[in-house]
Formats: structure tokens, C-alpha cells, sequence
């Protein structure tokens, strides 16, 4: 099973408010693909216009090269996973997986025997008889999963699958998606809005903002080089910090300096997480500690000097080897950030100043 | 703990009191006269007449509530559309107009003298006083009954399942009939079984546009007070023991039905199937 799925320019707007705004996307045959974006970034939309609940404004949707956009859902080999699970409430779990075979009226053999393969495949074999309302979150979602699966589809789309489910129960099934995947090898897109979830999962990220495509590549390219503001905040923690270039050094308006920078002279919106910046203690240190909370393996220190805070974040072992304290002065260093221009795009690496790499070796 | 116990009496009390005692007085009455006398009074051929009527009426009724119900429940939960809070209002009238007055307007309207009368005589067509008229005024009562059971019922499930059907390949017709029935059929059920109830024991819309004519347009419940006005007593309770016994086999259907798919109406009735 792989098919590939491609978007050309495809637009919706409802009411009005455009929710999709030309958005053009490449899924790879076989790729495990995640949209990742806040709530009302248009990436439901895109899944429900894949499967055609939905209809494009303009723009042309081709699965493995057959152009869809007009085709009903029942030609268009698509497996969906609803949130909410949208199980038949009337049905048992049996008849669930067995509908969209029914559907098709395959040989009563068949259904059994496809019914049977799948309840092994989501380890449900012992609840065929049962109907939705007797089944956990999880075993809930595994029949949705299932279900979506029955009829063979060439691609699977799931909508912010594990959203309705807590927190352990999400990690597991999570895992197990993704070992499905490896064995089925089917094309899935799947929408959340969890970052720690799509890059866990996903090979390839898509984010969306606005009903437009921020940036697309692997989990770690991603991190490792956001395009703009908006994906580099939504990926997690930052201290955003107003700066300026000086002759290849950025110095905060606040008047210290942050590190090298190939950006040229001017103002400019620079970026660290807070695992870059590293408290050392220093009794001359102009920084002091104002807080400092522990929360299981992760530990955050926040540091303040004149009207600036800023969060860092280390490990609790590495804390306790470092024997910070709160209102203890220290130095800080920041091991790397990302320096954007003031409109927010064209980021750029920060690097450590010599001075602090050397603080930092000793 | 003696709080409870005097709830609890006085809620059996009470129920033996205005539900269990008439009825067994009903059949003590019927069967005043002895058996026999029981038997000839329901198998009086005015009265079978009766029995006729009432379940022609009943056949053409429920039916036609419950097709207007599934259509109004369907376009109710899954359109907006503009009148549609004003159908919902509509649809309780028949519960908060007297059903004397639901009868009264039938025959202002195509009574003799009525708004359409003159059209209708010169047509030759009979509505009141005649088996037309006492569908009609059977419909306008029971016309809630089916609707307010599934409406409700289809507006919390929502559309989610439809959506999950489509995408599962399944077509408009097999929606409807593999999803969109199935997922409110208990709410159908229980509201044939009350509209039904209704439409058999219905007395005051269907009084006024009788003829009243014993053996002719008398249904079972126009028998007994037809019966008990010529001092038959013992056969009006004989055919108000009838009714009581519809009444009871409806209970029993209803109870077992209920037991029997009691792991489906549980889940059904679950808020979210999901």
C-alpha cells in the first residue's frame, strides 16, 4: 500500500474566513505524515477535503494520481479516524469493523475472516461482542482504527487521534500506531496539535498556521532550523529576547551581549530556549536567581538581571552537581539561539561568544 | 432511614391507590355479571364494529406519525434552516390545545358550514361524522408523540456517525438505513408505543366528530361511554376492560422488548457513543 497524496493550490473559505489559503502539500508514498498546528490553522480542514467530507473552493486533490476533487468518498479508498471515534453507537464491535465490508456486500466468509484479522491486529479479540459504550478510550480508538482499516484503504488520515485520551493511555497507543505503521507501510496523515506527539511519531512534520503551510521536513530539521517566529514559538519554550547586530555580535537591547551571528548590522528578534541558557555561578555575576523548580527529571531556574528575566532549564541531576540556589548571583551563557530579522523570518544561528564557550569548557 | 420508608410508602400507596385500584375495579366490573355475560358483551357485533374501527384508525395513524416523525427528526438535527425553531414550537401544540378544541376546529373547518364545507358537499366527500374526520383528529392529537421522543434523541447524537459512514463508502440510502434509523429505533419504539396508546384510547377530539352512531363510528373508547349512557354498565367495563388490557400487553411488549436488547438500549442511550 503506498500511494501518494498531492494538494495543488487547494483554498476553502467558510462564511467569509478563508480557512485554507492555497495550500499546495506532497505526501510521500508509505510516509507517516503529521499536520501540526493550533486550533483553527485549517489542518482538520485539509483532512476532511482528503476525504472528501468537505469540498475545495479551488484546487485539485489526487490520490496515486487520480484527481478526486469531484469523486464521492466511496471511490476514494480513504480510511478516517474521527476524534471523537464516531463509532456505529447501535453496533457491536464486530459490525463496527465489519460496515464499510457490509457496505460493499462481500461474502459473509470474508467479513469473518477480515473482521477476525483486524480484532487481532487492535488486540480486541475478546470484545467482538461487545458495543462501544462498554469499551475504554483507548479500546474505543483501536476500533476506529480498525474500522478505517477494513476495506483496505490506500491512505489513512486521522484526526487528532489520541486528543480525547489520557496521558499513558496516549503513549501507548502511540506507540503502537507507529509499529502498525512500520508493518503496514500504508500513507498516513494524521493531525495534531501536539508537538511532543508529531515529532514523536510523524517521519515527516507539516505545520500550518493561518490556513498556510509554515514549514515542512523531518522532526529534527524542524527544530533545528524554525522558518519563522510562529514555528519556532509553537515548538516549544523560548525566551524571546529584543536584540540588535553590531558588526556580527548581537547584544539584547537590554544591554548584554548574546552571541555571533552571521545576520547583518540592525534590529532583530532573538530567540533561546531555555536548555541554552546556562547559569554558572559567579559572586560577580550580574544575573540572580529568583526562582528555582523542580518537576520530576527537568529542573527551571529563572534569572534576572535589571527588568530582564529569562527561563533556563537543565536536568535535576545537573542541578544539584551545580549547587545553585535561589538569590545566588551567576553569570549566564547562552550555548546557541536563533536570531530572526524584525519581520520574523530569515532565521539565523546564534553562536556562543569565545569568552563564554571558554567559561563554559572549564 | 424512616424518612425513606415513608417515601417510599406513600409513592406504592399512592399508586396502588389512582393506578393498580382502577384498574382491578375494571375488571371486577366486567366481570361482574360472570364470565359469560362478559363474553357476549364484547362479542356483541356493535362492539367488534368498535374494535374495528379503533385499529383502522390506529393502522393509519401511527404510520403516518411515524413517518412525519423520522423526517422531522431527520431535518431537524441535521439542517438549519429558517422556521425550524418555529416547527419545533409547532409540534407541541397538539399537547398544550384541549383535544375538544382540536375537534372543534376540524369541524369548523370541514363541517358542513365549515371553511370548506360547501367545496366538500358539492363534492360529495364526508369528513366529519365520518371515518375521515376521526383520523384527522386522532392525527392532530398524537401527531407529538413520535417526534418529541426522536428529536431530541437525534439532536444529542449529532452527526458523527453519518460522516464516519461516508467516509466508510456508505451511501445516502445505506446511511439512513444502517446508521441514521438504527442509532434512533428506541426512541421510535417508545414513541409508537405511546402514540399508538393514544391513538387507540383517544376520546374527546374524536367525540366531537363522531356521528357517534353506535356500530358505525363508534370507536372503543366512544363505546364505553355510549354503553355506560344506556345503562349497560357491565358491558361498558367489559369494553373498558379491552382498553385496559391494550393498555397492559403495550407494559408487558414494551418491558421484554426492553430486556431483551438491554445491552443495546444501554449503549444507545450512552450520551456519546464515543
Amino acid at each position: 500500500m503506498t500511494t501518494e497524496i498531492d494538494l495543488t493550490h487547494v483554498s476553502r473559505a467558510f462564511g467569509g474566513h478563508l480557512v485554507l489559503d492555497n495550500v499546495s502539500l506532497h505526501v510521500r508514498p508509505g510516509e507517516l505524515l503529521a499536520l501540526l498546528g493550533p486550533s483553527g490553522s485549517g489542518k482538520t480542514t485539509l483532512l476532511r477535503l482528503i476525504a472528501g467530507l468537505d469540498q475545495p473552493d479551488t484546487g485539485i486533490i489526487t490520490i496515486g494520481q487520480d484527481d478526486l476533487t469531484a469523486r464521492h468518498p466511496k471511490e476514494r479508498g480513504v480510511g478516517f479516524v474521527f476524534q471523537h471515534y464516531a463509532l456505529f453507537r447501535h453496533m457491536t464491535v464486530f459490525e463496527n469493523i465489519a460496515f464499510a465490508l457490509r457496505i460493499r456486500k462481500a461474502p459473509k466468509a470474508e467479513v469473518k475472516a477480515r473482521v477476525n484479522e483486524l480484532l487481532k491486529l487492535i488486540q480486541l479479540e475478546t470484545l467482538a461482542s461487545r458495543f462501544p459504550a462498554q469499551l475504554s478510550g483507548g479500546q474505543r480508538q483501536r476500533v476506529a482504527l480498525a474500522r478505517a482499516l477494513a476495506s483496505q484503504p490506500r491512505v489513512l488520515l486521522l484526526d487528532e487521534p489520541f486528543g480525547a485520551l489520557d496521558a499513558v493511555v496516549r503513549r501507548d497507543l502511540r506507540r503502537w500506531l507507529r509499529q502498525l505503521h512500520e508493518e503496514m507501510h500504508i500513507t498516513t496523515l494524521f493531525v495534531t496539535h501536539d508537538q511532543e506527539e508529531a515529532f514523536d511519531l510523524a517521519d515527516r512534520v507539516v505545520i500550518m498556521n493561518g490556513g498556510k503551510i509554515c514549514q515542512q521536513g523531518t522532526p529534527i530539521d524542524i527544530y533545528q532550523s524554525p522558518a519563522n517566529v510562529f514555528v519556532h514559538e509553537f515548538l516549544g519554550e523560548s525566551n524571546p529576547i529584543p536584540s540588535h547586530v553590531i558588526g556580527g555580535i548581537v547584544h539584547a537591547n537590554a544591554g548584554f551581549p548574546l552571541g555571533e551571528t552571521p545576520a547583518p548590522d540592525g534590529p532583530a528578534q532573538t530567540f533561546i530556549r531555555p536548555h541554552h541558557v546556562i547559569a554558572l555561578p559567579n559572586p560577580a555575576g550580574p544575573w540572580r536567581i529568583t526562582r528555582i523548580a523542580a518537576t520530576g527529571a527537568q529542573a527551571r531556574i529563572s534569572v534576572t538581571r535589571n527588568a530582564t528575566t529569562l527561563e533556563a532549564a537543565l536536568t535535576a541531576d545537573a542541578l544539584l552537581d551545580s549547587g545553585l540556589a535561589t538569590g545566588m548571583p551567576v553569570n549566564i551563557v547562552f550555548a546557541g539561539g536563533t536570531v530572526f530579522n524584525p519581520e520574523g523570518t530569515t532565521p539565523l544561528k546564534l553562536a556562543p561568544l569565545k569568552p563564554a564557550l571558554a567559561q563554559l569548557r572549564r | 432511614m424512616g424518612v425513606r420508608n415513608l417515601l417510599i410508602g406513600t409513592a406504592l400507596a399512592f399508586m396502588a391507590l389512582f393506578l393498580l385500584l382502577p384498574l382491578v375495579i375494571v375488571f371486577a366490573q366486567a366481570l361482574s355479571a360472570g364470565f359469560g355475560a362478559y363474553l357476549t358483551a364484547i362479542t356483541d357485533p356493535n362492539v367488534g364494529d368498535a374494535i374495528w374501527l379503533t385499529l383502522i384508525i390506529a393502522v393509519i395513524v401511527v404510520p403516518a406519525n411515524l413517518v412525519f416523525g423520522v423526517c422531522a427528526s431527520w431535518c431537524i438535527a441535521r439542517f438549519k434552516f429558517a422556521g425550524r425553531d418555529l416547527l419545533i414550537t409547532l409540534i407541541d401544540l397538539p399537547f398544550s390545545i384541549s383535544p375538544v378544541i382540536a375537534g372543534l376546529l376540524e369541524v369548523l373547518l370541514f363541517g358542513l358550514n365549515g371553511l370548506f364545507g360547501a367545496w366538500l358537499s358539492a363534492h360529495n366527500i364526508q369528513i366529519i361524522f365520518a371515518l375521515p374526520g376521526m383520523v384527522l383528529a386522532t392525527l392532530f392529537v398524537t401527531f407529538p408523540f413520535v417526534a418529541r421522543e426522536v428529536i431530541p434523541l437525534a439532536q444529542e447524537q449529532g452527526n458523527d456517525e453519518e460522516e464516519a459512514a461516508v467516509t466508510l463508502g456508505a451511501s445516502g440510502l445505506q446511511i439512513f438505513w444502517r446508521v441514521s434509523l438504527p442509532k434512533i429505533r428506541w426512541g421510535l419504539f417508545y414513541g409508537v408505543l405511546l402514540c399508538n396508546a393514544r391513538a387507540m384510547g383517544e376520546f374527546g377530539a374524536v367525540s366531537v366528530v363522531s356521528g357517534k352512531v353506535f356500530g358505525e363510528t363508534d370507536t372503543l373508547s366512544l363505546a364505553v361511554e355510549s354503553l355506560y349512557e344506556s345503562y349497560e354498565i357491565q358491558a361498558a367495563f367489559a369494553c373498558a376492560s379491552l382498553l385496559a388490557m391494550l393498555a397492559l400487553v403495550t407494559l408487558v411488549l414494551k418491558a421484554a422488548l426492553e430486556w431483551w436488547h438491554r445491552d443495546e438500549i444501554h449503549a444507545v442511550r450512552h450520551k456519546k457513543a464515543a
